[in-house]
């Protein structure tokens, strides 16, 4: 199958209906081992036990920021090409790209007490991130309560794009201005400073949620296009009854 | 596994994160359903998703 046969919506979901089992059995495994990894990982050494928080905290921060980028790389497909998946894969995207970072602020905040003495400060990281989630909240907003899915894809894209310019803030936040919270540890030049025994861990578990975001995103694809169908014909069932009144 | 002094911090993360996983895979699964039942109550009363062409 050509990558271009993809932009085809019936192609798409015979693609998805294969491909969602895999990903399911793959996402639990890689889900087991990391939760046996981060569970018998050592303790830091100033932190204790409560860096477990980071094995959930680390990757749901990224995966955040990934969903706002392949909404981004959605919206210019929206924008510029008009791709028939464009506008599917961005509303798809921006719920679960919500949700993972609903889970970074609240495991941030549960982290930070014991850590910092305070669940929240208003700090340049902090601060960036609640805004990625409230536009978040803004992209959703405006898919759902667009009448013409069309219409509210196309605010939503320019919302998207707009948006966009906080990745790059959330990523730089803790090196441009002096925070709360940590400066880069893993990915930054030099390499990572995080021990082996946590970092491993730490790895397997970012997997697991790229998986799982994989997979929820195809998946709320799906649904987009089964949804899609069912205006669809409910147009047509509108536009047959009203002809045979006339 | 001896969590420590903060154990309920790190069991309150574990436990928010799950439930707001659990959230969303209920959400995807639930949707599938509810489409794929409003597309075949709507193909059994004769709907298609092609317009019929005019005489």
């Amino acid at each position: 199958m050509a990558v271009i046969d993809l932009a085809n919506p019936t192609r798409f979901l015979a693609l998805v209906n294969r491909v969602l089992p895999w990903l399911v059995a793959a996402t639990a495994l890689v889900f087991a081992i990391g939760l046996y990894r981060a569970a018998y990982a050592p303790d830091d050494y100033q932190q204790g036990a409560t860096v477990k928080i980071m094995f959930l905290h680390v990757p749901a921060a990224w995966l955040g920021m990934m969903g706002w980028v392949i909404m981004s790389a959605a919206a210019l497909g929206t924008l510029v090409w008009r791709h028939p998946l464009a506008d599917v894969a961005g509303k798809a995207a921006a719920p679960i790209g919500a949700a993972f970072t609903l889970i970074c602020l609240i495991t941030g905040a549960l982290w930070g007490r014991p850590t910092w003495g305070t669940y929240w400060v208003w700090d340049a990281r902090l601060t960036s991130v609640l805004i990625l989630f409230l536009l978040y909240l803004g992209v959703m907003a405006l898919y759902w309560t667009a009448e013409e899915p069309g219409r509210g894809a196309r605010a939503a894209a320019i919302l998207t794009l707009v948006g966009a310019v906080n990745i790059p803030i959330i990523k730089f936040s803790v090196d441009w201005w002096n925070t709360l919270h940590q400066p880069a540890s893993i990915v930054r030049l030099g390499g990572a400073t995080v021990d082996v025994s946590i970092l491993v861990p730490l790895l397997i578990m970012a997997g697991a949620f790229t998986l799982l975001f994989i997979t929820l995103h195809l998946a709320a694809m799906r649904n987009e296009i089964l949804r899609r169908r069912v205006r669809t014909m409910r147009l047509l069932q509108a536009q047959t009854l009203s002809e045979a009144r006339t | 596994m001896n969590l420590g002094p903060h154990a309920d911090f790190i069991v309150a993360a574990y436990a928010v994160a799950a439930f707001v996983v659990a959230a969303l895979i209920a959400w995807v699964v639930l949707d599938h359903a509810a489409q794929r039942r409003i597309i075949g109550d709507l193909e059994e009363r004769g709907v298609t998703r092609r317009a019929r062409r005019k005489e």
